[in-house]
């Protein structure tokens, strides 16, 4: 064991106290990134040791629900997991995460544990070669905040440098809807567990831009039998054959349910998933795969599906001054696209859009034109538009056909000050938020004695 | 009234939010009363620029202009020729490097563009920084506030003239102050994304031009309620003026509160 890890250690449990003193939940971010700096080989050293390996999700979206959504279905199995759970993916946040279960030595607390890691895009090559995983998942390749990943080609690229640095017998858990997810079947001669929404309906209305045109085998234009969401769907390549693998694990249908959607799936049979929206049944499936790659048995994995909750800012609730806010993350347009048809199919009457554009946002904000807000120009009575950029997304919505806004507000507070202002019987607000204003909106709702202050965390 | 908009190849040609200026334009024509009807050519669709008021052309990455570049090339005659002739057009980002001379790719591989704008765009390579931020430029529209983020460099030939002076940002290739390029009714920046939104003088100036040419020098656009506008490039400006950075300060209260998460 490295000499310095338990110096490292010792800085990281120190920053993280510091972090819960300060109030804003754990801090997760800086004892791994403290812990980095003292030791580099943090992650490979206090990785090493745990016998159950490790597990890594990546993808631009559906990461976080689909990794709490696997750890539900491993403690469900009775199998002990450290997970990032509450904050970064970069390889800081995987190592704040072991740190915090490790002793002063670096040993794991639980040597049986695997280690369950959400995992930036970009972070991919250096999360792989420092935990050496089992299996890794590919949800979805979209643009995402490009002024800092330069191009989506860029991401497809550290993507390809990650497989090469893999064991050669760890499996691949990837998306067969998605063609830029499938073509790194190209480049991994490995095993691949193929899941597939196969039997959902297509999705209605504007998909948004496909970021996946052409196949990468031969050229040719990808063609779509189906399309779900931007180049999701049923896809196949008439210039060498290529077609969407079949699937491994299945939606057989996807049905809307009261209380979330109720899923077909292939060898499971019907389950309550307790989540909203189309994205939630690929976030599904990918957890079923992963656990079926890990071994699990379906009642666990039944039992983790049921027992799923929207994580933080993924459509989680929040009563405030009489009225229920439902906040929905966004912060690319396939995101914002897909919460958009959401609030579409549950009738959304007021919808709020609180966009910032801090380093953690993207400081580009051109991506609010590429969600499709219009889909929504029918349904809303009232909007308001927030965060840093508030006149930004005033514009949007303003152009996308909806009502002028109510409010159009810089901080936290004044948003929830125009949303007080309203009376209790006006109902839910929907509000679509970007990362750092989701952040500061939490703290302000804290502060207000809205939300139990210790929930607050990335 | 009516005009006539082609956008072309709206399917690849898109990566930066490119269709919010194909949205501001509409609504700006039917705020007016002026139905705007869209067409989308793509590659190998047939193409006459005669038979539209008014053109827009998008951005794309390195994959998307090798894959428009030979088709751009064929349609590239006419569409000069229409746009010499007063067609009004907007270029952004690769659509803009494609309107000029030629790009020349990370990879050396050189893409013929179809020389309405004498300039040419350079890649200086893969590990090459690019030119990514909130962007100012003092132009004959008045200030321009957009987002910049590209690999190439422009390079305007003597005598071709720019949109802008660059007041805040890198610009055409971060050395001598010029951002995009002018040229009859033709404006090519790398302004991408929300240029027309937030800029409705530039929005105003194009479809003035379209209208002029359509419906006779009479014709003229009703002034609109730009107080939206006006408070989007209020704030815009503000957030470029005051720079990119966030302050240490802030940087450090993310880590401490749960650090900075780059996916989802
Ligand atoms: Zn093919």
């Amino acid at each position: 064991m490295n000499a310095r890890i338990p110096l490292a250690l010792g800085a990281a449990r120190a920053a993280a106290a510091l972090g819960r003193r300060l109030g804003r939940g754990g801090g997760t971010a800086l004892p791994g990134l403290l812990a980095e700096r003292i030791a580099p080989d943090a992650a490979s050293a206090l990785a090493r040791p745990l016998a159950g390996g490790a597990v890594l999700v990546t993808g631009t979206n559906g990461k976080t629900t689909t990794a709490r959504l696997l750890a539900g279905m491993l403690t469900a199995a009775g199998r002990p997991v450290v997970h990032n759970r509450e904050g970064s993916n970069l390889t800081r946040g995987i190592v704040s995460a072991l740190a915090a279960a490790a002793d002063w030595r670096g040993r794991p607390r639980d040597a049986r544990a695997i280690a369950l890691m959400e995992t930036d895009e970009a972070a991919l090559p250096a999360a792989v070669r420092a935990l050496r995983p089992r299996a890794a998942a590919f949800t979805n390749l979209f643009r995402d905040q490009l002024d800092r990943y330069g191009e989506v080609e860029t991401v497809a690229a550290r993507w390809r440098e990650a497989l090469a640095l893999l064991p050669p017998d760890a499996t691949l858990a990837l998306n067969a809807d998605d063609p830029a997810v499938a073509e790194l079947a190209l480049d991994w001669r490995g095993p691949v567990h193929w899941h597939s929404l196969a039997g959902a309906r297509a999705g209605t209305g504007d998909p948004g831009p496909a970021d996946a045109r052409w196949c990468r085998a031969c050229g040719a234009a990808y063609r779509y039998a189906a399309r779900y969401a931007a180049h999701l769907g049923d896809w196949r390549c008439d210039g060498c054959g290529r077609a969407r693998p079949v699937p491994d694990t299945a939606a057989l249908a996807v049905e809307r349910a009261p209380d979330g959607l109720r899923l077909d799936v292939s060898g499971l049979g019907e389950t309550l998933l307790p989540l909203r929206g189309l994205y939630n049944a690929g976030n599904a499936l990918a957890a079923v795969a992963l656990a079926r790659v890990l071994g699990l048995p379906p009642d666990a994995i039944r039992a983790g599906l049921a027992a799923a909750r929207p994580a933080f800012g993924r459509g989680e609730t929040v009563e405030f001054g009489g009225r229920r806010l439902r906040l929905l993350l966004c912060k690319n347009p396939a995101g914002a696209t897909e919460a958009l048809r959401l609030l579409a199919e549950d009738g959304a009457a007021e919808v709020a859009f609180l966009l910032n554009d801090r380093f953690a946002d993207g400081r580009d904000v051109s991506w609010i034109w590429d969600a499709g807000f219009e889909r929504l120009a029918g349904n809303v009575r009232r909007c308001r538009a927030g965060g840093d950029r508030a006149a930004d997304a005033a514009l949007r919505l303003r152009y996308a056909g909806w009502p002028a806004p109510a409010s159009v507000t810089r901080s936290p507070a004044a948003f929830l000050d125009a949303v007080a202002a309203a009376p209790a019987r006006d109902g839910p607000v929907d509000v679509l938020v970007t990362y750092t204003a989701l952040l500061d909106l939490r703290a302000e709702l804290s502060r207000r004695g809205a939300v139990a202050g210790a929930a607050v965390s990335g | 009234m009516r005009l006539r908009l082609a956008h072309l190849y709206p399917d690849v040609m898109n990566v930066y939010g490119d269709r919010g200026n194909v949205i501001a334009l509409r609504h700006r024509c039917e705020a007016r009363g002026i139905a705007l009807d869209v067409r989308g050519p793509g590659i190998g669709d047939a193409f006459d620029p005669a038979e539209c008021d008014l053109l827009v052309i998008g951005g794309g990455e390195d994959r998307e202009q090798r894959r428009v570049a030979p088709d751009l090339a064929a349609k590239g005659p006419a569409i000069r020729a229409a746009i010499e002739a007063g067609l009004p057009a907007l270029a952004v980002c690769g659509g803009f490097q494609l309107f000029g001379e030629r790009y020349v790719d990370a990879d050396g591989g050189v893409l013929p563009g179809i020389g309405l704008f004498r300039m040419e765009t350079r890649h200086p390579g893969a590990g090459a920084a690019r030119a990514t931020g909130n962007v100012l430029v003092r132009t004959e529209f008045g200030e321009a506030v957009g987002f910049e983020n590209h690999g190439g460099r422009t390079w305007l030939a003597q005598g071709q003239a720019p949109f802008g002076a660059v007041a805040v940002g890198r610009g055409n290739n971060g050395a001598d102050g010029t951002e995009g390029a002018r040229t009859a009714n033709a404006i090519g920046t790398y302004l991408h994304g929300s240029l027309l939104p937030r800029n409705p003088a530039v929005a105003d100036f194009l479809l003035g031009a379209a209208l002029r040419r359509r419906y006779g020098a009479g014709a003229g656009l009703a002034p609109l309620d730009d107080a939206a506008e006006r408070a989007a490039r209020a704030e815009a400006g503000a957030i470029a003026r005051r720079g990119k950075g966030e302050g240490a300060w802030r940087r450090l209260r993310g880590l401490a509160a749960g650090g900075w998460r780059r996916g989802d």
